[in-house]
């Protein structure tokens, strides 16, 4: 919008006058008053900061990052990277950054499927149905989440033992332990084989592109999902193939008080994903169901005035204007399940603020540690930002 | 402070944090006099952190009233200072604050089991005065289970509260038995208990004496073992802050005259008459009736007469919020009694 035409009289310069050295010069007083403000600012910041420096030495309170390299002896039960006891605090922090991902992640993914559903459900013209999600909105968005957690825990604390587990399928256990399932014993081919998955989507993406630009010089439309399957689905099975097909399954096993091998979902992440999601969700619905009904019924009937097939309407027409208002409120509830994550603590799953808590327990470090949890939540939230915002602006009307 | 520098900008974060806490250094001057007993006399009141609830320790009671252990020993110091075991104020704190509480003058002293180690006596920047139980952490299991002894938990789910030294006693006691264990790490004690309760865990450790206030808080304490091993030495005591000797000393002495009065005999039934009639110079010295002690401690001769005239003797204390929850004496009986570990210094 560089190019866009402005209007003459803004281009125009205001004449020159020369800087007065007086308090009547409109300019010298801006400049006062800012460096007045900014230096009260920069003095109180500076007095904060020097107090608790000088209040820490009195008191003889270690200070710096150096525990991070001091081994830190808390379990930890779920690590997606290896962590023994024996590892330092730094590791252990790194494991809980990772847990935070893990469920904010899969919590995003999942809230805005199932939000996007009952948003639209919320539409439909079938009264039970709209009757229904409404009803769900209400009560879950009513309802404090951190009760919404401690219910979810609570409902799996009450499944059976692990001795008397649910079985209803050959290595699937359900029990107060959370699920087991049987596993893939993962090797080299396994990480190719899903390195193509993500080269078949490129390639892909290229071949469509490529499509539409033959269609756009000849205007003749071309399918595309045949080369899209074959290069998504085959070139996957091609390469794991290749390598051998290698395919060996880790089954659970009852041994002791629980079960071994096979891989789990505890109960603790269970109860956090089903709450942080089921609240979610019943935000992100309205979000969407409000996007929705923004686009006017006239774009329905003009886009099937010129012949649009009905899911031509709801791709080309009608998404495009309602992404425009779903997708800036959608940022703020991704930014709230991330932070409502950390209400993980209560219930038991062990995210940064539960493992940054512990360290600084056991160090005394409170400063160091709550910087820490700031500075990560901090980056987390601002890549959701950055990522919404640069997807915001891509689908953005753009004026002519 | 030359790491501050460095990380100046994390700092600063931080700082903006806690510095409303520690805005104001009324205390922070160590040198000479008493910071903590001045702001304690000019309030009135003394204020103590406790536990935010564990049965024998410090719990409030039906009338809302705080009782236990812990609650005694700042009762006791408060009756040092006033004359009154009411002019305490109890702040509940957890596992996780009860240091940060304590670091930024929000309490004057913590009675909240908290195991004395080096780190937290050195670089937490705390003094602790006296051991007032000897404990050790242990185990508890549904006795459903069968299991006897530690050893026997491979491969269990062990509940466990987070940012204590269980935490870490658990972790290096299971690396040398060569126990694998998966933790649960739940932070208030009610979830965590809530979680044991519930099947969630096979076991739930942290020190006998937790163990024991919790089973006895149970519909059905039979249905727990509490097992035998015991891995680790808790010795749990008040603590003050680093620096100001005069209040440490004055903390210090209060549990040492408990445990010595409980060593003459002085009962809280018969503390005046001893007062009036026992010969004994020591006894004479310790109820202020020769000798100035309380003056060396800054506080009035009679004291420790009427610490053990409200709260009782070092054993009476134990005997009324201890024992009821099935906590026997053990380590923590008189030294003059075989395996006993409470011993006082002379008052002299």
């Amino acid at each position: 919008m560089s190019d866009a035409i402005v209007d003459p009289r803004y281009r125009r310069k205001p004449p020159k006058r020369p800087l007065r050295l007086s308090w009547a010069d409109e300019r010298i007083r801006g400049i006062v008053w800012q460096v007045l403000v900014v230096g009260v600012v920069f003095g109180i910041i500076y007095w904060l900061w020097s107090n608790t420096v000088h209040n820490l030495e009195v008191r003889r309170i270690a200070t710096g990052f150096g525990f991070l390299h001091r081994e830190a002896g808390l379990p930890i039960a779920e690590h997606l990277i290896s962590y023994e006891p024996t590892d330092t605090y730094l590791r252990a922090l790194t494991v809980g950054v990772l847990n935070t991902l893990k469920v904010a992640v899969i919590g995003v993914i999942l809230a805005t499927i199932i939000g996007t559903f009952i948003g639209i459900a919320r539409l439909s013209k079938n009264f039970l149905v709209s009757k229904i999600a409404g009803f769900y909105i209400e009560v879950i968005r009513d309802i404090p989440l951190l009760l919404q957690l401690l219910f979810w825990y609570t409902i799996l604390q009450g499944l059976p033992g692990p001795r008397q587990s649910f079985h209803p399928v050959e290595g699937v256990f359900l029990s107060n332990r959370g699920l087991r399932m049987p596993s893939l014993v993962w090797e080299g081919a396994h990480t190719a084989t899903v390195l193509s998955v993500v080269a078949g989507i490129v390639l892909a993406w290229l071949y469509g592109r490529h499509a539409r630009a033959l269609q756009m010089a000849d205007g003749q439309p071309r399918r595309i999902w045949p080369a899209a399957v074959a290069l998504i689905f085959g070139l996957p099975v091609a390469v794991w193939l290749a390598l051998g097909a290698p395919w060996t399954i880790d089954w659970p096993a009852m041994r002791g008080f629980n079960f071994q091998g096979g891989m789990a979902i505890s109960p603790e992440y269970a109860a956090l994903l089903t709450g942080l999601v089921t609240y979610t969700a019943a935000f992100i619905a309205e979000v969407v169901r409000a996007g929705i009904q923004s686009v006017g019924l006239g774009q329905w009937e003009a886009a099937q005035a010129l012949g649009l097939r009905s899911g031509s309407v709801l791709r080309l027409i009608v998404l495009p204007q309602a992404l425009r208002v779903i997708i800036p409120p959608m940022t703020s509830n991704y930014l709230n399940l991330t932070k409502n994550s950390s209400l993980a603590v209560a219930i038991g799953y062990q995210d940064i603020v539960s493992i940054a808590n512990t360290t600084l327990n056991q160090t005394g470090q409170a400063i160091e540690g709550i910087a820490i949890i700031m500075a990560v939540y901090l980056t987390i939230s601002l890549s959701i930002s950055l990522f919404m915002n640069w997807y915001n602006a891509r689908i953005a009307l753009v004026e002519r | 402070m030359k790491q501050v520098s460095r990380h100046s900008v994390f700092r600063m974060l931080g700082a903006a944090v806690v510095a409303s806490v520690m805005a104001l250094p009324a205390w922070a001057q160590p040198a000479g006099g008493s910071p903590t007993l001045d702001a304690i006399r000019a309030r009135g009141t003394l204020v103590c952190g406790v536990n935010s609830g564990l049965a024998g320790f410090a719990q409030p009671d039906s009338r809302g009233e705080w009782r236990g252990f812990d609650v005694d020993y700042c009762r006791a110091v408060a009756i040092a200072l006033f004359n009154d075991p009411s002019k305490v104020r109890f702040v509940p704190t957890t596992a996780q604050n009860r240091f940060t509480a304590l670091q930024s003058g929000e309490v004057d002293m913590l009675a909240r089991n908290t195991t004395w180690t080096l780190s937290r006596d050195t670089s937490l920047g705390f003094d602790f005065p006296a051991i007032s139980f000897f404990d050790g952490q242990g185990f508890m299991v549904k006795a459903s289970l069968g299991v006897n002894t530690a050893r026997e938990l491979d491969g269990a789910s062990i509940c466990v509260q987070p940012g204590t030294t269980t935490e870490q006693n658990l972790t290096e006691w299971a690396r040398a038995a060569r126990v694998t264990f998966t933790p649960v790490v739940i932070e208030r004690l009610e979830e965590v208990v809530g979680a044991f309760v519930a099947g969630r865990c096979d076991a739930f450790t942290t020190d006998v004496s937790g163990l024991a206030a919790v089973r006895s808080a149970q519909a059905n304490p039979a249905a727990y073992t509490i097992l035998p091993d015991v891995i680790s030495k808790e010795p749990l005591g008040p603590l003050v802050r680093h620096g100001d000797q005069a209040f440490a000393d004055l903390v210090r002495w209060t549990h040492f005259g408990l445990v010595a009065a409980e060593e003459f005999g002085i009962t809280a039934a018969n503390v005046q008459q001893m007062t009036a009639n026992d010969a004994r110079p020591e006894v004479q010295r310790m109820l202020g009736k020769t000798g100035d002690l309380g003056k060396m401690l800054g506080v009035d001769p009679a004291w420790l007469a009427r610490i053990i005239a409200s709260t009782g003797n070092y054993g009476e204390i134990f005997a009324r919020h201890l024992t009821p929850i099935g906590i026997q004496r053990g380590p923590n009986a008189l030294w003059t009694t075989p395996g006993g570990q409470q011993y006082a210094p002379p008052f002299r």
